[in-house]
C-alpha cells in the first residue's frame, strides 16, 4: 500500500507546515539525477541473457525489467558503472557521454 | 520491592522497567555492569527486547537510530571515550528526533588514561540536541530512566542520564524497584508520529537544503524549550504515583539560605552535609544541585538564586580557556537579572580526585570572605 506522493518538489512557506523531523514527502521522481552522468551505461541486449544482475544492484533503482529484459531508465541513472561490472556476460560498455 | 544494587545495575532496570524493545552497546569502565545485566536479562527472557553487539559505540547509537526510527523504544549506555566516539551520532539522534534514552556514566576523558569521574565527556555533549540529567542517588537513576522515555517520547528528543563514575557507578545504595505494572501505566508504549515503514515509505536524514534546515533547527529549539515544563509535570505525575519528586533541580535549605552552592551529580550529596555544618555555625547555606542541565532549567535556577547574596558554583568539569561549564551556565542565566549575586567559580575533582566536605568547607571560605570575584576560576585541591 505505497503511498507515493506525487513527482515535485515541495518547498515550505512556514516552518508550522513542515514536520520536526528530515523526512522526505513527496517521491524522490522530481530529481532526474541522470544529469548528474558523465560515462553512461549501453547494453547489448545479443549478448545479455536476462539474468537480471544489473536490475539488483543497480543502487538507484533505474534499470527496469520491461518484457523481461533490462532498460536502463537515463532520466535517473548516475553512470556509476556498477552493472556493467557486475553483469557476468559483460555485455554492458560504458561509453562517454556527449554534450 | 527493595533491592540494594549498584548505581549502573539502577539504569539496567530503568531500561528493564521501561520495556525497552532493542539495546545496542559496546562495554566501557565504568559503564559494563549496565549492559551486562541487560543482555543477561535478554538472554532470560526477563526482557523482551532485541539485544544487539556491536564493534563500536558508533555502530551502538547507529543500531539504536535505525530501531527507533522503525518504532522502538531504544536504550544504550557508554562513557567518556565511548561516548565521544558516538559524537556523531548523537547529532544524528537529535537532529533525527529519535527519542534513545541513554546512560553516560561521567569518566575523565583521556589523555592521562583515567576510568574515574569527572564531567567532561557528557559536557563536551552539551550542543548536541540532547536533554541532559545529572543524577545523585541510585534510586534517581532509576526513576529518571523512566522519566526520561515519557519526555523523550513526548518531544521525540533523546535523553541521556549522567551518573558519576564509581562514586555512583558502583556504590551500592538500597533502591525501591516499582512495580511494573505501575510503570506501564505511568509509561505507555512507544508510539511515534513517523516512523521508517514499508507500509508508508519515506528517506530520512537526507538532503535539507537552506529553504528548511534553519527551520528543522528552529523547531528542535522550540520543542527543547518545552523540556523543562514537561520535567516537572512528568515529574509530579511520578510523585503521585511512586512517591518520589522528580524536578529540575533539587533544592536543599536554598527558602532562607544567604549562600549557595550549586551543583550536580554527587558532589550535591556532600554539598548537602556541607550545608548542615555551615548552618550549625550560624551560616545560612543552602544547596542547589541542578538535574536537568540540558535544556537548562532558566526559570528554577532565576527564581531561585536572584534571593540569595552570595552563589558558589562547583564544576567537576572545565572548559579549557574558559571557566567551568556550570560556572559559564549559571552566570548567563543570572545575566541582566534586576538582582544579581555575587557568583564563585570552584573547579574541584577532576579526573576522580575526592571532593569532600572539607572541600566544601574551603569553598565556604573563599566565598564568604570576598566581596568581589577576583579569579576566574578558584582551583580546589590542586597541589601547587
Ligand atoms: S550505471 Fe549505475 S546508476 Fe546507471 S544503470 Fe548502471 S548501476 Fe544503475
Ligand atoms: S546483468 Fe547483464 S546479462 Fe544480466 S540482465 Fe543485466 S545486462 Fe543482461
Amino acid at each position: 500500500m505505497s503511498r507515493k506522493k506525487e513527482a515535485r518538489k515541495i518547498i515550505f512557506e512556514s516552518e508550522k507546515e513542515m514536520p520536526p523531523v528530515p523526512m522526505s514527502l513527496g517521491s524522490m521522481l522530481h530529481n532526474r539525477t541522470g544529469a548528474w552522468r558523465n560515462i553512461k551505461p549501453v547494453i547489448d541486449l545479443s549478448k545479455c541473457i536476462k539474468c537480471g544482475i544489473c536490475w539488483k544492484f543497480c543502487p538507484d533503482a533505474s534499470i527496469d525489467i520491461v518484457d523481461e529484459w533490462p532498460q536502463i531508465n537515463y532520466d535517473y541513472c548516475k553512470g556509476c558503472g556498477l552493472c556493467a561490472e557486475e553483469c557476468p556476460q559483460k555485455c554492458i560498455t560504458m561509453v562517454e557521454e556527449e554534450k | 520491592m527493595k533491592k540494594v544494587i549498584m548505581g549502573n545495575h539502577a539504569l539496567s532496570y530503568g531500561a528493564m522497567l521501561s520495556r525497552a524493545q532493542v539495546i545496542a552497546a559496546y562495554p566501557i569502565t565504568p559503564q559494563t555492569q549496565v549492559v551486562e545485566l541487560l543482555s543477561e536479562m535478554c538472554a532470560d527472557g526477563t526482557l523482551n527486547a532485541k539485544f544487539i553487539k556491536v564493534e563500536s559505540e558508533h555502530s551502538a547509537m547507529a543500531a539504536c537510530l535505525g530501531a527507533s526510527l522503525a518504532g522502538a523504544r531504544t536504550f544504550t549506555a557508554t562513557s567518556a571515550q565511548g561516548l565521544a566516539l558516538m559524537h556523531e551520532m548523537l547529532h544524528w539522534a537529535a537532529g533525527g528526533r529519535m527519542p534513545v534514552v541513554m546512560g553516560n556514566i561521567n569518566r575523565a576523558m583521556a589523555p592521562g588514561w583515567s576510568i574515574w569521574a569527572d564531567q567532561n565527556d557528557s559536557l563536551s555533549e552539551r550542543d548536541t540536541g540532547w536533554i541532559q540529567f545529572y543524577c545523585a542517588s541510585n534510586q534517581e537513576v532509576l526513576d529518571t530512566v523512566i522519566q526520561a522515555y515519557k519526555v523523550s517520547e513526548k518531544l521525540m528528543i533523546p535523553s541521556m542520564i549522567v551518573l558519576d563514575a564509581f562514586t555512583l557507578s558502583h556504590t551500592y545504595e538500597v533502591v525501591e524497584i516499582p512495580d511494573q505494572s505501575l510503570v506501564d501505566q505511568y509509561l505507555p508504549p512507544f508510539n511515534p508520529p513517523w516512523r521508517l515503514t514499508p507500509d508508508d515509505p519515506h528517506a530520512f536524514g537526507g538532503l535539507t537544503s537552506p529553504d528548511h534546515y534553519m527551520e528543522l533547527r528552529y523547531k528542535l529549539q522550540k520543542d527543547m524549550e518545552k523540556v523543562p515544563a514537561l520535567v516537572e509535570e512528568t515529574g509530579k505525575e511520578y510523585e503521585k504515583m511512586f512517591g518520589r519528586y522528580l524536578g529540575q533541580v533539587e533544592e536543599y535549605l536554598c527558602d532562607d539560605a544567604e549562600f549557595i552552592f550549586v551543583t550536580s551529580g554527587t558532589a550535591g550529596s556532600t554539598a548537602r552535609v556541607a550545608v548542615d555544618e555551615l548552618r550549625q555555625r550560624g551560616i545560612k547555606a543552602g544547596n542547589l544541585r541542578i538535574r536537568l542541565f540540558r535544556p537548562f532549567p532558566f526559570e528554577k535556577v532565576r527564581s531561585i538564586l536572584s534571593r540569595v547574596p552570595r552563589v558558589a558554583v562547583l564544576d567537576r568539569n572545565i572548559s579549557y580557556g574558559h571557566h567551568g561549564i556550570f560556572y559559564q551556565e549559571v552566570k548567563s542565566a543570572m545575566y541582566g537579572q534586576p538582582s544579581q549575586p555575587l557568583i564563585f567559580g570552584f573547579i574541584a575533582g577532576l579526573g576522580g580526585r575526592d571532593i569532600t566536605r572539607d572541600s566544601f568547607r574551603e569553598i565556604a571560605d573563599y566565598a564568604l570572605s570576598r566581596d568581589r570575584v577576583e579569579e576566574e576560576i578558584v582551583w580546589i585541591g590542586v597541589k601547587k
